[in-house]
């Protein structure tokens, strides 16, 4: 186990070492470039100040020599300024990353509280109306556009109803609690309705798959209570696969909570690469993609790792074929 | 054998196959809905000339005006009609998720291939580079690609003035991420292709790779290519209204599904219409591909619906 999971800390770090190398050089194919920027905001500016500051600043050294510097900076702690925001990158960073991992944990744990029982129910009347009508409906989870489902949303609650408000993380001046929960409604109720079809879809077959086995038939045989069957022995194994499938989703879950937040105005992680792309923010949008793709490598070690410790059968020693 | 298994005895594969893939009534569905679209896609031209009303033709004193004969699903805020542009836009939507999901699935069957085939060393490269390629957080990763200057890489002026919608653009993009299912599939055919006696037969017989891989290797792994590619043609159309709605997609004024929503969000509050119909659009499409898919595991992969009965 302890070799398992050193090898695959490792793996991960070349992951992510390869990624940020990536996106560093993607990121100095993003239209112009800081001096560029310089120059458009100061029209007194000449060509050759302009290559004076790009030596200044060491934009005219290769790729690899200006990664390294800043690869150095970063181990050290230094991960530059904001160029919009004018403030250090980690000072934005943190709040950000609380607000998505606020609104990413709300809809897992509802996607999960809702998927089970309804997984379950279909899992047990397999191909019953119950289970169609459940198939249906996780066909169509699947198949609706993310950012439509949120402009429903909005236009039923916010517009026609005005139950909820539209957008943003708190209203103006307000700092109770009740009134940051109700801007979460609408982004959660998005993220987790864009994400319960396919946990439904998962714990169904798992279940299904469990209830075939032969334990069951075996504990159905020795006069087992149906609900215990169901509860205490299927379900645990059941949820094993669910655990994986839930780390592996972390990163989709990520790019959802891209989409809804850009759409809900809410000012997470999402957001904040998005508009830093958008707005050329290199530094900014650099640490925003790097930390998007820790979350996900770190969504795919937590799987891998509880997979394991989770299921005895697996047993990771003699894995490499 | 089971009985289902020797009463269809005398009938021939494809017949199953058929059987099997009616049986699926929204599958059936989807496959005519689908073909209607793309069929009132490829009309869209001719449409718009019957109608009298382009898809780019700007009549400001007709704004965001309500359904009508002339108008059957009303016009947007700049009085352009909005069923001729969602025509139009499907023929964007259609085309790149088509192509789009054509291209990843020959990049993964390729990449597949290679590795089951091959195995050692380069299986091991090419499933670290899957796993690298599926580790990475894609909208994110896709919003940077479609917000790249590629004037700073060495591609010749002419290919990026011949594609100012982008369509191209988002094409290659989606191919060069999208391809990882179908390699994983791939591979995993290969491998169990591999280790049958008729493939060993194959070698001894002095059949080289190129006649193995398109004789034997192919042909056993083209239904879970199909299957996998038409549930990848409604993830392209989905992803590819995702950037066109956020802007970095298909670039007006050519119309697609998702950069028609981008304007409609502002106007929820006075036409709301502009925001359902292209969501609706969509919507239909992806579940159609998704039903569509299912219906054909159904019908090429039987061993998935034996399961079931």
């Amino acid at each position: 186990m302890g070799r398992f999971v050193t090898s695959r800390l490792i793996q991960a770090a070349i992951v992510l070492a390869a990624m940020s190398f990536a996106v560093y050089g993607l990121i100095g194919l993003m239209p112009g470039d800081p001096i560029d920027i310089m120059v458009a905001g100061n029209p007194q500016l000449t060509s050759e100040d302009a290559a004076r500051l790009r030596a200044v600043y060491g934009l005219d050294q290769p790729l690899l020599d200006r990664y390294a510097a800043w690869l150095g900076a970063a181990l050290s702690g230094d991960l530059g300024y904001s160029r919009v925001h004018g403030v250090p990158v980690v000072e934005l960073l943190f709040p950000r990353l609380g607000n998505t991992l606020l609104l990413i944990g709300a809809s897992l744990v509802l996607s999960i509280a809702i998927a089970l029982p309804i997984g379950i129910l279909a899992a047990v009347r397999p191909y019953s109306r119950i289970d169609n009508a459940v198939n249906l409906l996780c066909f169509a989870g699947i198949s609706v556009p993310p950012f439509w489902l949120a402009l429903l949303l909005i236009m039923l609650f916010s517009v026609a109803l005005g139950w909820l408000p539209a957008g943003g993380v708190s209203s103006a001046g307000s700092e109770s609690l009740i009134d940051r929960a109700r801007h979460l409604v609408l982004p959660v109720l998005t993220l987790t309705l864009a994400s319960v079809a396919g946990y439904t879809r998962y714990i169904r077959a798992a279940m299904l798959e469990q209830l075939r086995q032969d334990y069951v038939r075996t504990a159905r045989a020795k006069g087992v209570e149906r609900r215990t069957l169901l509860w205490r022995h299927a379900l645990p194994n059941a949820l094993i696969p669910l655990i994986t499938v839930a780390g592996l989703d972390l990163g989709a879950l990520f790019s959802g909570a891209l989409i809804t937040e850009t759409m809900f105005g809410y000012l997470g992680m999402g957001k904040l690469i998005y508009d830093s792309i958008l707005g050329n923010d290199y530094n900014l949008a650099l640490v925003g993609l790097l930390f998007a793709t820790i979350t996900t490598l770190a969504g795919n070690f937590l799987a891998d790792t509880a997979y394991s410790a989770l299921d005895p059968r697996i047993s990771y020693r003699r894995q490499r074929l | 054998m089971t009985a289902a298994a020797i009463l269809a005895a005398g009938q021939s594969p494809a017949r199953l196959r058929l059987n099997r893939f009616l049986r699926h009534r929204a599958a059936v569905a989807s496959g005519f809905l689908l073909a209607a679209l793309v069929i009132a896609a490829l009309l869209a031209p001719w449409i718009a000339e019957w109608r009298g009303t382009p898809p780019d033709a700007i009549d400001l004193l007709n704004r965001l005006a309500e359904p009508s004969w002339r108008h059957p699903l009303g016009t947007d805020e700049l009085g352009r009609d909005l069923l001729i542009r969602i025509l139009y836009g499907g023929r964007i939507s259609l085309a790149v998720g088509l192509t789009a999901a054509v291209a990843a699935a020959s990049i993964g069957t390729i990449i597949g291939v290679l590795a089951g085939y091959r195995g050692g060393v380069i299986d091991a490269i090419l499933m670290r580079l899957t796993d690298f390629v599926i580790a990475l957080p894609l909208l994110p990763l896709l919003i940077v690609l479609t917000a790249l200057d590629l004037g700073k890489l060495p591609i010749p002026d002419g290919w990026l003035a011949g594609d100012p919608s982008g369509l191209w653009r988002i094409v290659v993009i989606i191919a060069l991420v999208g391809w990882t299912t179908v390699a994983r599939l791939v591979r995993g055919a290969t491998l169990a292709v591999r280790q049958h006696e008729y493939m060993r037969a194959a070698m001894a017989l002095g059949a080289g790779p190129m006649r193995t891989i398109t004789r034997h290797v192919l042909p056993n792994v083209a239904s879970p290519i199909v299957v996998a590619t038409t549930l990848s043609i409604g993830q392209v159309i989905l992803l590819e209204s995702v950037l066109s709605f956020l802007g970095l997609g298909i670039q007006p004024p050519v119309a697609s599904w998702g950069n028609m929503l981008t304007n409609a969000q502002e106007l929820v509050w006075s036409a709301p219409r502009l925001a359902v119909v292209p969501g609706l659009a969509i919507f239909a499409t992806v579940i159609a591909c998704n039903f569509l898919g299912d219906g054909l595991q159904d019908a090429l992969d039987p061993r998935a619906l034996q399961d079931r009965r």
